[in-house]
This record gives structure tokens, C-alpha cells and sequence, in this order.
């Protein structure tokens, strides 16, 4: 773990934008495609345990990745993904939206942007994340907790039931 | 009777968390909280109520008008909820550097 790389991550309810900032101790062309092959993608998206397992992926404007995120159990979260523009090694944008098992998007979905720059070896990804719908936002936050983290429900349960 | 209410059972719903979010930047009528959501309205005024109940929420009068606020004291738990999220970035970034790592090794031994 790189203490020394910068992250920042902000959620921003009034704009209803969520902005990752992350520095990588790696060359542009490195982090760009572990951002834009499905082969690399797949290695590091899901958090652990959970597993990214993209059914297809067409990295171009207009092209989709459809993908599951994989549980322990096999249970499957599925997402679809529409590129919205890409420049290559600098910014590209996708719409991207929870689906159901035959690829059918639940509309609205989150705008994302992705901007890479790259300074002495080490590139920054500064994400922007942005949510029509605020349930959207919430739904992704619960997402987050189903993907690796359901213990932590109970928890905040329980510390609210003590905080009584 | 009126019937305890379970805290868990608050945060259990979806819409209302949604509301919670929605709570934590300004607080709002129940009016303006209903149409951020496409269900009738006396549906949001059950999980107000549920949520005042369960004292995530309080209210306060403004002439006519009644604003629903989230409990200041509370906000730090639900800051603890937006954590979560973060940490989701902080283990899939760990993977990445890992896997970032490899591929650089790999580049230097061709």
C-alpha cells in the first residue's frame, strides 16, 4: 500500500456528485488500460471479495460493458455501461446504470468522468461521479455495502441502538 | 399504544435512507421530500413518521409550514454509512496499484 499517493474522495449531496481522486504509482499508458481492458478490469474492480465478471465490453463511443459484480454466495449484482466519449489516455465518459441479468438498464443511471494525467510516473484519476436521482446515489451507497461490507449495517445498527 | 420503533428497522428501507440523504443537506417540508420520489405522498409521511419515531428526524414549525431536519447528533452515524463507500474505493485501489505493479514487472522483463 502506497501511503504516500494522494486520495481524496468527497461526496457532495447538494450536487448530488461523488469526485475520487487517486494518484498511481505507474506510467499513463499502464493505468489506462487497466481502466479500459476488460481482461484488466476484471483483476481489480470488484472490491474484495466480490468478483467483476464482464460478459462484454466494447471499449468505444457508443460501446457497452456489461458486467456482474460476483458475492461469496454467487450472488449477482449486474450493471451496464455506456461510453460516452473517450479521449484516448486523457478523459473518457460512460453512463452507467444497474441492469438485470438480461442486460435491461434501471434508467436513470450516473453520469461518470474519468480524467487521467500523469506526472514524474505517477498518474492521477480524478473520478466524477453524478447522480440524477438521489436515490440512485443512495442505492450505489447500498451497493457498497452489499459488496463486501453487509456486516457494516448491522453495525451502524447497533451504534445507533446504543446511541439511544 | 404507541408502537417502539427499532432504529435498524428505520435504516432497513430504502426510501428511507433516501430521505436521510436527503435530510443531510437542508432540511425540507414533507412536500418538497415527496417530489424527490415517485410514490404518493402519504407513503413519505408514513416513513416520516416512522423516522421522527425512531428520532433520526425531528420537526420544526416555521409559521405555517413544517420542516423536517435530521437530528444533528445523528449525522455522525450517518457519515459512518458514506464511509463504507469510501472504503469500497480504497480496496478496489488496492487491487489496482497490486495489479499495477505486475504489469509493470512484466513490462521490464520483456
Amino acid at each position: 500500500m502506497n501511503v504516500d499517493l494522494p486520495f481524496e474522495f468527497h461526496v457532495d449531496k447538494a450536487n448530488k456528485t461523488v469526485r475520487v481522486v487517486r494518484a498511481f504509482d505507474a506510467p499513463l499508458d499502464l493505468v489506462w488500460r487497466a481502466w479500459t481492458e476488460q481482461e484488466l478490469l476484471d483483476q481489480w474492480w470488484a472490491p474484495h471479495p466480490w468478483k467483476s465478471r464482464t460478459k462484454y465490453m466494447d471499449f468505444r463511443v457508443g460501446g457497452k460493458r456489461f458486467y456482474a459484480m460476483v458475492g461469496p454466495e454467487g450472488q449477482e449484482h449486474w450493471s451496464l455501461e455506456e461510453y460516452l466519449s473517450i479521449s484516448p489516455k486523457t478523459n473518457f465518459k460512460k453512463l452507467s446504470a444497474f441492469a438485470d441479468k438480461d442486460g435491461n438498464p434501471d434508467l436513470p443511471g450516473s453520469e461518470w468522468d474519468l480524467q487521467f494525467t500523469e506526472k514524474d510516473n505517477v498518474t492521477t484519476v480524478v473520478i466524477t461521479i453524478y447522480n440524477e436521482s438521489l436515490e440512485r446515489m443512495e442505492r450505489m451507497i447500498e451497493m457498497g455495502f452489499k459488496e463486501g461490507f453487509t456486516a457494516t449495517l448491522t453495525f451502524l445498527g447497533e451504534l445507533l441502538r446504543n446511541y439511544r | 399504544m404507541k408502537l417502539r420503533r427499532d432504529t435498524f428497522q428505520a435504516i432497513s428501507d430504502p426510501t428511507r435512507r433516501a430521505i436521510l440523504v436527503l435530510l443531510t443537506s437542508q432540511s425540507m417540508t414533507a412536500g418538497a421530500i415527496a417530489s424527490n420520489f415517485d410514490v404518493a405522498r402519504p407513503t413519505i409521511s408514513k416513513h416520516l413518521q416512522i423516522l421522527n419515531e425512531c428520532d433520526l428526524v425531528v420537526t420544526n414549525q416555521q409559521g405555517r409550514e413544517i420542516y423536517y431536519e435530521l437530528k444533528l447528533e445523528k449525522m455522525k452515524e450517518i457519515d459512518v454509512w458514506l464511509e463504507q463507500f469510501r472504503k469500497i474505493w480504497e480496496s478496489r485501489f488496492g487491487q489496482l496499484d497490486h495489479l499495477l505493479t505486475t504489469l509493470k514487472n512484466k513490462k521490464n522483463e520483456r
